[in-house]
């Protein structure tokens, strides 16, 4: 089963990844970029046997610093190949 | 005094703080592999030193926070042992959660490599004493991961109860009302960015560190 963990800075949190990105954006004449947050993809291949609930533990205690991170789990459903 | 210095993969201030540690107090430190997972017995004080522990993976100290011996790092401090973590330490106890917050990248993005202007903002700690309040002092500072933050709440409360214990003189990195090293509620857990384990001799640039390893110590 395959997982995807989207981590993302909490709103309000400086990003000076992201200004650096919107900068440079910039300076390659790319217009009406408002904002640029940068944040990471986690992606992992579990047993069906794994839970959401485990899931989150995982991304409690270790994958997102839940102080100035927020984080999302996609669970690709096997049946469909879709991620939902 | 029995000391300890922890050591990760990637650790590199480790030899600095076992010299600064025997300087001062005349007795070499245990050296503890982070794979090790229990201390010695009989510890005085626990240093998590500075380095890129884990080539700084995930976050700045998120692995090594997660090592074999942090769980006897943490059953240590409850029980009241003094830990002192400079820098990558500093980043490895919030990620422990034994200190608030967290240190993000610098604002400007740059590494900062250069000695750093702080004031002492607490004298009254076991890791402070020998310093004089309203003293300026120059500490040596390098790191990426240096912008501390936390909400506004835990900022209010940390400096209603005194835990802020440096502060940056200018804004180097970002940091929240320019924190550069804060203690638990109990008083027994530093963290800190600035290295006082690197300007402990003169011939190093300073010797502005050597209190704090005399307050421990002394």
């Amino acid at each position: 089963m395959k997982v995807r963990i989207f981590v993302t800075l909490k709103d309000g949190v400086l990003d000076p990844q992201g200004k650096a990105i919107h900068h440079a954006l910039e300076s390659l004449d790319f217009s009406g970029v408002n904002d640029v947050r940068a944040g990471k993809l986690i992606e992992l291949d579990v047993d069906a046997s794994v839970s959401r609930a485990d899931i989150e533990k995982m991304c409690d205690k270790l994958l997102a610093n839940t102080v100035i991170e927020n984080y999302e789990i996609e669970i690709a459903d096997a049946a469909q190949g879709t991620m939902g | 005094m029995q000391s300890a210095v922890i050591v990760f993969p990637g650790s590199n201030c480790d030899r600095d703080m076992a010299v600064a540690l025997e300087t001062v107090s005349g007795n070499k430190p245990h050296m503890v592999w982070h794979g090790d997972s229990e201390l010695p017995s009989g510890l005085d004080l626990i240093t998590i030193p500075g380095g890129f522990s884990y080539g700084d993976y995930l976050r700045s100290g998120a692995m090594a926070s997660r090592s074999n011996i942090i769980n006897s790092v943490v059953e240590a401090a409850q029980r009241g042992v003094k830990i002192l973590g400079v820098c990558n330490g500093f980043q490895i106890l919030t990620e422990i959660g034994l200190l608030p917050g967290a240190l993000m990248r610098n604002s400007n993005i740059n590494f900062i490599c250069r000695d750093a202007e702080l004031d002492v903002s607490n004298c009254n700690t076991i890791f402070t004493s020998r310093y004089t309040q309203n003293t300026p002092i120059s500490v040596p500072v390098a790191h990426h991961d240096g912008n501390f933050f936390a909400d506004a709440n835990t900022l209010d409360e940390l400096e209603s109860r005194n835990q802020v214990v440096f502060r940056y003189r200018n804004d180097i990195n970002g940091s929240s009302r320019n924190i550069a090293g804060i203690i638990n509620e109990a008083g027994n857990v530093l963290g800190m960015m600035p290295h006082p384990e690197r300007a402990i001799d003169g011939k190093h640039g300073g010797t502005d560190g050597l209190p704090l390893f005399e307050s421990l110590l002394g």
